[in-house]
């Protein structure tokens, strides 16, 4: 089967935008995530994003009934509300809207400002997430334009405050990226920041709110804030997200980047960062970036050379491949389940300097079991995306490195770091034991030294 | 005490206090974070295991997506199970309708894979937007002479246990399709066994001990030829009975065949169904020979289990699973532990389910029917439970107190059913109870001696 064209997705390479959507309000501190639906999504997507974090994650639901799907879910989304509200003390309720409730028609806002009329209720918010209108990562988007909508505000502009919006990352790359521009003086606003709820500590006594998470006060402040960084290749030409939103409205000036995976698009953040602060790279991260160099240099000849196709959310593709092409590994394949990306003209322009630049296939809209079919015709060295991919690896024996969302069967997802100095270095050390593993598993003689 | 809604303050209830059962067989009341999924989640759970179908979900990406592989049921031959099909309706689809694009998704994967049968699922939209899938499913059926049956499964149309029941009423179609084989005599088929971690090959090895045939099992390492056949069995063996109670029903009603339920879990239940199984063939043979089956058996884990008894009795557990029957046998399979269940509780549970539960637990006992994370997390805290037995979603639960978990879902890998299954099933709770990371947490800290 060569490029096959499926009218069906088989093996989806995406996922739905309520579960964006739910990762954003599991940012916020003190919020509760809740679908106007059926609550099969809730608990679907509870069980997706727990067996890949390994933490509490409450979804509520307004649970409909054929009633609610023929006589709209009024009434459900209000006693909805009220039970969140009485069981959970939240500071403020996120509700996205499903496949189900946006077919019916229902009017969210106006169900929403009804809702907020009655007593004892928190600030709520809702986003309009109909799974066949996007991906999980628009939904992502979207649930947070829909926050800075709803809560930044006009204040006395803060000199020192920016505004991180770092896309889906993991918690460890939120903790690094705040780390990284407080390093400059800065004090970073992270939106949303899940750092903490969705990668926690033991607790003392069960908390039905996860601890953590962006204060609704540091997102009111986001009005005031001097700049916005929006990371995401993807994110670049929209003129629909927060940071569109925030510098139409309140003139916060927008800075659009790609994801910082790899030298250039690290180094390009943080020439921004020095730019907005006025301050150079602190040693720390200097000295990071030293090694990193000197890590590309001592490994060069184990991977220079080599393939790699690489999968998932098209954010993450645009950075691993630019991060590849620096130390010689050719992306063949860039792959996304998404659709109007921009995904070809990012990798496109990352990768031109490669000898074999012109090999390189992207697919957008695409699906895993299309992958596998390509796979047999490219052959590459290196797969590189979620475990989804991990049946292309044990079809074709070719290894996987787990990056990005969902890892569903290793341990430590939520501690992965992929941005940054730090994070490229630690996926330069797995790439490259990955390939020396292969060798000596593959090796008659099984040398000891490498 | 946990704070629980108002409106469920009847799902709950502690055995002695009052005489009575908690409600159940509700809808889950709005905002209450529900453990329960959806009617398509029903039938696809039960749907899943046929190997050699093809199961094609018709709705926007998500249902299909997160249905990927999520279960542990093990095939023998064919995988087609394990591939997850949607035809990912769009905006368009949504405005205009979706039937093309289902007539399109079959017509391809029927030709690409092969299957020996075809599921289609409906989902909320497909059923909002009002394709005709049936149409559709009968069309492509003339087409391509393969079976093509529609699964009524729409999200919203009920619970859980209506996904079930659409389920069966699918299966049923393919009932009877083929000529039986009445070569053996005695001919059983497994309902409600779905091979999680092989269960359905430990459970045939010990028919095939006592010369018992399994003519189908449904739906555990299923295969569609099978299940055409199996109106040739003289008795069906019913677990799970939530799920497949339904279709033991049809198969009486429609062939006359009789059924029992019965669970595989625990040595006395595994035990009791093959005596079962015996005593409704009859004959002095057929009882010795199951007699010695279950010694042998029992013979090989019980000194095993002796000790793990030892080192766990007086331990608390709390156990939220599915359905009633799962229950029971797990509280007697902890007492064997010689552990003690001081809360029990299930999605789907039906008067029935709850009424021998009350008799089944002791007094104090804790029962919860559809409960959430906010009940669940203050129960296992007052009632200092010490293991929690339930489903992913669960466990943070558990491991945020600083409890042991044993996962007893579908998700599990490993296998927990018949005499071998209760050994693996108290060597994870041995393995989670006797950890000693616990005594960093602060419940370890609390309860240090």
């Amino acid at each position: 089967m060569n490029s096959p064209n499926f009218v069906s997705t088989r093996n989806a390479c995406k996922l739905c935008m309520p579960l964006g959507a739910v990762m954003v309000f599991k940012g916020v501190k003190g919020a509760v995530p809740f679908l106007h639906g059926s609550q099969g999504c809730a608990t679907y997507i509870r069980r997706y994003v727990i067996s890949h974090f390994r933490e509490p994650l409450d979804v509520a639901a307004s649970n409909f009934s054929e009633e609610s799907a023929v006589f709209g879910g009024r009434k459900n989304l209000s006693q909805g509300i009220q039970n969140v509200s009485l069981q959970y003390l939240p500071e403020l309720i996120g509700v996205a809207s499903t496949c189900l409730s946006e077919t019916m028609g229902e009017n969210l806002p106006a169900l929403l400002r009804e809702a907020s009329t009655q007593e004892g209720i928190p600030p709520l918010v809702g986003v309009s997430t109909p799974a066949y209108a996007g991906t999980h990562i628009e939904g992502f988007h979207a649930a947070i334009a829909a926050l800075v909508k709803a809560f930044a505000q006009k204040r006395k502009r803060k000199e020192k405050r920016v505004g991180l919006f770092p896309g889906f990352v993991s918690p460890a790359d939120m903790r690094y990226l705040r780390e990284l521009v407080e390093s400059f003086g800065l004090e970073a606003v992270v939106l949303p920041d899940y750092s903490e709820t969705l990668d926690g500590g033991s607790w003392e006594r069960y908390e039905n709110i996860s601890p953590g998470g962006t204060t609704l006060d540091e997102i009111r402040s986001l009005g005031s804030a001097m700049a916005t960084l929006e990371l995401g290749s993807s994110l670049i030409h929209s003129t629909q997200t927060a940071g569109a939103y925030l510098s139409e409205k309140f003139a916060v000036h927008r800075m659009s980047l790609g994801w910082p995976v790899g030298l250039a698009e690290t180094d390009t953040l943080v020439e921004t960062l020095t730019r907005i602060s006025g301050q150079p790279l602190a040693k720390v991260h200097r000295l990071e970036r030293g090694r990193l160099v000197d890590a590309y240099v001592d490994s060069h000849k184990v991977v220079n050379g080599k393939k790699a196709a690489v999968f998932g959310d098209a954010d993450l593709v645009a950075g691993m491949a630019g991060f590849l092409a620096e130390i010689g590994i050719q992306p063949v394949l860039c792959a996304t389940g998404a659709k109007g990306t921009g995904l070809s003209d990012t990798v496109r322009s990352r990768t031109a300097d490669l000898p074999g630049a012109d090999e390189l296939k992207v697919l957008e809209g695409t699906d895993y079991a299309t992958l596998g079919s390509e796979l047999e015709r490219i052959k590459p060295d290196l797969l590189v995306g979620p475990s989804k991919g991990y049946f292309l690896e044990r079809s074709s024996k070719i290894p996987l490195l787990r990056v990005g969302f969902p890892i569903h069967d290793r341990f430590g997802a939520a501690r992965i770091l992929h941005t940054g100095y730090r994070g490229t270095q630690e996926l330069l050390d797995r790439i490259v034991n990955l390939f020396l593993e292969h060798q000596q598993e593959g090796s008659p003689v099984g040398y000891s030294y490498q | 005490m946990a704070e629980i809604l108002k409106d469920r303050i009847n799902q709950v209830r502690r055995i002695g206090e009052k005489q009575e059962i908690p409600q159940c067989g509700r809808r889950s009341t709005a905002g209450s974070v529900s453990q329960r999924a959806c009617v398509f989640c029903g039938s696809r759970v039960v749907l899943y295991p046929v190997a050699d179908a093809l199961h094609l979900v018709h709705g926007p990406v998500g249902c299909a997506a997160y249905t990927w592989d999520i279960r542990g049921a093990l095939s023998s031959g064919p995988e087609l199970h394990r591939m997850s099909f949607s035809t990912d309706l769009q905006e368009m689809d949504v405005i205009y309708g979706g039937a093309g694009k289902l007539e399109a998704s079959l017509l391809e994967l029927i030709r690409t894979y092969q299957p020996k049968a075809a599921f289609v699922y409906s989902t909320c939209i497909a059923g909002l937007i009002g394709d005709d899938i049936q149409a559709v499913c009968r069309k492509v059926s003339k087409e391509t002479g393969l079976t093509v049956l529609p699964v009524h499964s729409e999200g919203f149309k009920g619970t859980k246990k209506d996904g079930y029941k659409a389920a069966c009423e699918a299966l049923f179609k393919l009932v009877g399709t083929l000529p039986p084989d009445i070569t053996h005599p005695r001919r059983v088929n497994l309902l409600g066994e779905f091979n999680i971690g092989g269960e359905t090959w430990i459970l045939k090895e010990y028919f095939k001990k006592m010369d018992v045939q399994v003519t189908a099992t449904l739906t555990g390492d299923g295969r569609v030829e099978d299940i055409r056949r199996s109106h040739c069995a003289q008795l069906n063996l019913v677990q799970c009975s939530g799920s497949m109670l339904p279709l033991a029903k049809m198969y009486e009603k429609e062939y006359g065949i009789p059924y029992k339920r019965v669970s595989y879990f625990g040595l006395e239940d595994t035990a009791e169904a093959l005596y079962e199984t015996a005593r409704f063939f009859g004959g002095e043979d057929l009882m010795e020979r199951t007699r010695n089956l279950v010694r042998e058996e029992t013979g090989k884990v019980l000194p095993a289990l002796k000790s793990y008894r030892e080192k766990l009795k007086g331990r608390k557990a709390a156990v939220y699973v599915g359905g009633g029957f799962k229950a029971f046998s797990l509280v007697r399979a902890l007492r064997l532990l010689g552990m003690g269940t001081v809360l029990v509780g299930t999605q789907t549970g039906s008067p029935e389910d709850y009424e021998k539960l009350r008799e089944l637990c002791d007094p104090g006992t804790v029962v919860v029917d559809d409960t959430n994370p906010v009940e669940l997390s203050a129960f296992l805290s007052s009632e200092k439970v010490d293991l929690l037995v339930g489903g992913v979603k669960e466990r943070p639960i558990a491991y945020k107190l600083g409890i042991g978990f044993c996962d007893h879902n579908h998700e599990r890998k490993i296998a927990l059913a018949g005499f071998e299954g209760m050994l693996n099933f108290a060597r994870e709770v041995y393995s989670t109870v006797s950890s000693p990371v616990w005594r960093w947490t602060a419940r370890g800290r609390r309860f240090a001696p």
